[in-house]
């Protein structure tokens, strides 16, 4: 079973259509990894099937880069 | 040659499909083998619809104003017909008045059912369409969200508030293979305009080039285009269908 980090890596890369290496945990999907906001807004539907969970408009509007969208899923995911 | 036509097989909801434009919509998109949901606001107008639809679809009952109906709707066609691909805002409702005697319920009412509930069903089925990357949003709006008309401020305003929120989705998800558009009646025969005196009736003849009423199959003509594979680069647009009335 992968880790919370990786399954989070593994769908930004999916979602963003970036290379794995680019994703850094400090990198910003807006200003690093050229998401617009559709793409976040997407990348949360995304987390939220992948960890069986719901995300807040206000608290999804936090998740601006690859650590928060990680620390995230490790503090409130069911799994 | 792939048929730009060709809707065989889609899943669609069109919303107040119990008569008029509506029914004339979803009875189109069924012959074109098409999933159908027609919905109507009673129990006896949802079986007139499954009655109609045969096997190309069924009726529910809906009530556009509350998200739990609209949700219930939406859950039941995932699970039983799968993905929706085409959604066509039908249902709406007249509060004729002139303005200094407008009710503030006649203005709500309008309001929520013409207006607010396509805002309710386009956030409902957005996901879906979204993951898809494929989905027909087609909101019913009329000629006088144009060209305005006395004793329909109501009216008019959510008509023309159609053609503002359509122009922003459209901008916001057409990345994603999803159009939004309008369609635009003009005068058709319906209960609608069945209600209008002849004196109002021949008022409006004198300003149809055409000379008579549209047909609701006219209207679900633009429909089925707007819906079908060839339209896939039309988004954010309003096609008039009036008979020339207005040319805008």
């Amino acid at each position: 079973m992968s880790t919370i980090e990786e399954r989070v890596k593994k769908i930004i890369v999916e979602q963003l259509g970036v290379k794995e290496e680019e994703v850094k945990p400090e990198a910003s999907f807006e200003n690093d990894l050229g998401a617009d906001s559709l793409d976040i807004v997407e990348l949360v539907m995304a987390l939220e099937e992948e960890f069986e969970t719901e995300i807040p408009d206000e608290e999804a509007e936090k998740i601006r880069t690859v650590e928060a969208a990680i620390d995230y899923v490790k503090n409130h995911a069911n799994d | 040659m792939t048929d730009l036509m060709n809707l065989n097989g889609q899943v669609a909801l069109v919303t107040g499909a119990s008569r008029g434009i509506g029914k004339a919509i979803a009875q189109q998109l069924a012959a074109r083998g098409v999933k159908v949901v027609g919905t109507a606001t009673t129990d006896h107008g949802a079986a007139a619809i499954s009655d109609y639809l045969g096997e190309h679809g069924e009726g529910l009952a809906l009530n556009v104003t509350d998200e739990a109906s609209i949700a219930s709707v939406l859950k039941h066609i995932d699970d039983t017909y799968g993905q929706l691909d085409i959604l066509v805002n039908n249902a709406g409702i007249t509060r004729d008045n002139l303005l200094m005697r407008m009710k503030d319920d006649e203005w709500d009412s309008v309001m929520d059912t013409n207006l607010k509930s396509v805002y309710r069903l386009c956030k409902g089925v957005m996901r879906g369409m979204m993951k898809r990357r494929n989905g027909r949003i087609i909101n019913i709006s009329s000629v006088v969200g144009t060209t305005g008309n006395p004793g329909q401020t109501n009216y008019c305003a959510a008509k023309a508030g159609l053609a503002g929120f359509t122009k922003s989705l459209a901008q916001e998800i057409a990345s994603r293979g999803i159009t939004v558009n309008c369609v635009a009646p003009g005068f058709i025969d319906t209960d609608m305009t069945k209600t209008l005196t002849d004196d109002q009736k021949q008022a409006i003849f004198s300003n149809i080039p055409a000379a008579r009423l549209g047909q609701p199959d006219e209207i679900a003509a633009a429909v089925v285009f707007l819906a079908s594979p060839g339209a896939a680069y039309i988004t954010g647009e309003t096609i008039h269908v009036n008979g020339g009335m207005a040319m805008v």
